[in-house]
């Protein structure tokens, strides 16, 4: 089965200090990969990298079969293939605090996909359910928890449908119990034959839900 | 000391071209002739704006206030003012093509008709326009009536002969004619505070003797404004030795309740600007804040300089290179002018607001829209924009409320508006306690409301955590 990620020998240097230096990791349908090391050491800049907010040096990214070259970013109209391919949910969520919990989901669907705004809401409605979030779609971001947000932002990188899911630090503001349903979270989402890539410097979490554990070291 | 209007120009009061520092004119020689006899040393010039005489002579900025000073009843009332010294006409002026259609006030129906504010010219506009269904306008100086009669802004100009002589002569004789049959006659006398009523008498007997002794007609041929009515009403008023020729009648009591229509009228035309002129910052604001944002190189220069451009000079300076500055090669309508003039000015503070509030979108929530496959233009639309309109609408309210305030401004090019029609009111009852108060009210019913309901949108688009 081919790797739904392939990163290549992945290098970004800033001010001519590497950052990442030769990185290379694939993740295939089905598994939960954990990108492990301590802060700073380019974890987030690598996923940056794969979803095209931040060009690189050296290398090669293939997302799904579309495939990212060293040098700047390319203009959006050329990435459209990478947007449907994979989505990102960042460390602080990002929730868009203008719209409600639902809303939040259902714009790439209406604005992207071009749904209609009642099948727009139907996919959302269901995808917050299926999180566990259902009773929060009237919410505003600011009125959600740490928790609820996230799993909010699961949904929205969700509902544009990608194979591929990437996560900045998903653990960082949950309590013991919440990562604990976070990891069957993931573990749903792998056995719906989605690949995961989660950037994380908790050991443990790592070690109990990731199928393959890559360490980045400085 | 005696007060004039230096502004007010030759031949009553004008700054001397040899020496800019001095004043000549009919009314400095008049001044002059009345400190000799009072057995005074010299007359001492002091500066006011015009339409502030009768307020600043009761202030005691100086004692006698000179400076082609009309005779009118009100004035009569409230102030001590001296016998007339001399008698003028109220003429009109049309452009020569309308000379032989247009004879007198009753032939202007639903003309422009434009005059000196707070004149006993513009009172007569004012009935007549009940009566006769012109328009009147209203300046704050005498030039510029006719030069928008020359360019047809206005249909006729209603003022003193003098001054109307003098236009005629700055345009070269040519653009307009002066009606021979004058509309109406007044006097000029001089004004003091009305507890000087003894030395208003030593100043009435110093004019009588100057009268008599032919020194008043030497100064008026001097200056060319002489002619027989002069000397019609030097032989009343010396024959009517002691007390005021022309007695003093008492002004009717000015209700308030009488102005409230017109103040009415002009709170609509201030809120109509402040409206208009707002649309109008908006639209160009965001224009200016995106190009400055987005925009490549070149428009970022471009809108940086206009914005600093207008930041940097004065809103007033704009309206006059707007309304009179643009008259060779596009002649706006008044109103239209003070709309361009404060949008225009306003779009420079709103596309400073806009482009913070863009720049104050965290950047993670571009990052997301982005991820999720949505165009520029798009984030712009359904995430940028949407959320920098929450920064701006605290600083946009403050904006509109000083847009409503400076809207006074145009004024000064003929919009009647509130604190205008508030200045004409005031003129009229001769005090501001009432009038100030009244427009005071009626700028805060306008704003208050405003400010609340900003605070209630910020409220719903920005719920509490």
């Amino acid at each position: 089965m081919s790797a739904l990620l392939v990163i290549d020998r992945l290098s970004v240097r800033y001010d001519s200090r590497d950052v990442l230096r030769a990185l290379s990791l694939e993740v295939a349908r089905g598994e939960i990969v954990a990108l492990m090391g301590p802060s700073g050491v380019g974890k987030s800049t690598a996923l940056r990298a794969v979803v095209a907010l931040q060009p690189f040096d050296d290398g090669r990214i293939v997302v799904d079969g579309f495939a990212l070259a060293p040098g700047p970013v390319p203009p959006e109209s050329r990435l459209v293939r990478l947007r449907r391919g994979v989505g990102l949910v960042f460390q602080a969520h990002a929730l868009f605090a203008h719209l409600t919990a639902l809303d939040n989901v259902t714009l790439a669907l209406r604005h992207v996909l071009g749904q209609s705004r009642a099948e727009a809401e139907g996919v959302a409605a269901e995808l917050l359910a299926s999180l566990d979030v259902g009773a929060r779609a009237g919410a505003w971001p600011s009125q959600l928890s740490g928790g609820e947000a996230q799993r909010v932002a699961i949904a929205r990188a969700l509902a544009p449908n990608p194979p591929l899911l990437l996560m900045d630090e998903p653990t960082a503001a949950l309590d013991p119990a919440r990562r604990s349903a976070l990891g069957s979270t993931l573990r749903d989402l792998a056995e719906q034959g989605r690949g995961l890539l989660i950037a994380t410097h908790d050991t443990e979490f790592a070690r109990g839900h990731a199928d393959r554990v890559v360490q980045l070291t400085v | 000391m005696w007060g004039g209007d230096a502004e007010g120009g030759a031949p009553f009061v004008e700054a001397d071209p040899a020496d800019p520092a001095r004043v000549r004119g009919f009314d400095v020689e008049v001044a002059e002739r009345i400190a000799r006899g009072l057995e005074r040393r010299a007359a001492r010039f002091v500066q006011v704006q015009w339409s502030s005489i009768d307020q600043s002579v009761e202030r005691g900025d100086f004692t006698l206030g000179l400076s082609g000073v009309e005779d009118t009843p009100v004035r009569r009332a409230r102030h001590a003012v001296t016998i007339p010294y001399f008698e003028f006409r109220e003429v009109l002026a049309v452009r020569p093509e309308d000379a032989r259609r247009i004879h007198s006030l009753g032939d202007l129906r639903g003309r422009r008709v434009a005059t000196l504010g707070a004149t006993i010219a513009y009172d007569l506009l004012v009935a007549a326009r009940d009566s006769t269904g012109l328009i009147p306008l209203s300046y704050d100086d005498d030039v510029h009536p006719y030069a928008d009669l020359v360019a047809g802004r206005v249909d006729a100009v209603l003022l003193d002969h003098i001054i109307a002589q003098r236009a005629l002569r700055r345009a070269g004789g040519s653009g307009f004619v002066i009606l021979k049959e004058p509309v109406a006659v007044g006097h000029y006398v001089g004004v003091l505070a009305r507890t000087d009523s003894v030395l208003r008498d030593s100043v009435d007997a110093v004019l009588r003797a100057a009268m008599r002794d032919g020194t008043l007609e030497q100064i008026f041929r001097r200056w060319d404004v002489w002619d027989p009515s002069q000397g019609a009403l030097f032989d009343r008023v010396v024959r009517t030795a002691g007390g005021a020729a022309g007695a003093a009648r008492t002004a009717g009591t000015v209700q308030a309740i009488a102005y409230l229509p017109s103040l009415a009228r002009a709170a609509a035309v201030t809120l109509l600007v402040s409206i208009l002129s707002m649309l109008l910052a908006v639209i160009v604001g965001l224009t200016l804040a995106s190009a400055r944002v987005y925009g490549p190189g070149w428009q970022r220069v471009a809108t940086t300089v206009y914005v600093e451009v207008i930041r940097g000079t004065p809103l007033l300076l704009q309206l006059f290179v707007i309304y009179y500055g643009l008259a060779g090669v596009v002649r706006l309508p008044a109103f239209l002018a003070a709309i361009l003039a404060l949008g225009l000015n306003y779009a420079a503070y709103e596309a400073e607001i806009y482009r913070g509030a863009l720049e104050a979108v965290p950047r993670a929530q571009l990052e997301a829209a982005r991820t999720l496959g949505l165009s520029e233009l798009q984030i712009l639309r359904l995430v940028r924009g949407p959320q920098a309109l929450r920064f701006a609408l605290a600083p946009m309210t403050n904006d509109f409320v000083a847009l409503l305030k400076d809207s006074a401004l145009v004024s000064v090019i003929t919009v009647v508006e509130l604190t205008k029609q508030t200045a004409i009111y005031a003129t009229n009852v001769g005090s501001w306690v009432v009038p100030g108060a009244l427009c005071a009210a009626v700028y805060l019913a306008m704003s208050l409301p405003l400010a609340r309901l900003a605070r209630r949108l910020e409220r719903r688009w920005r719920p509490a955590a």
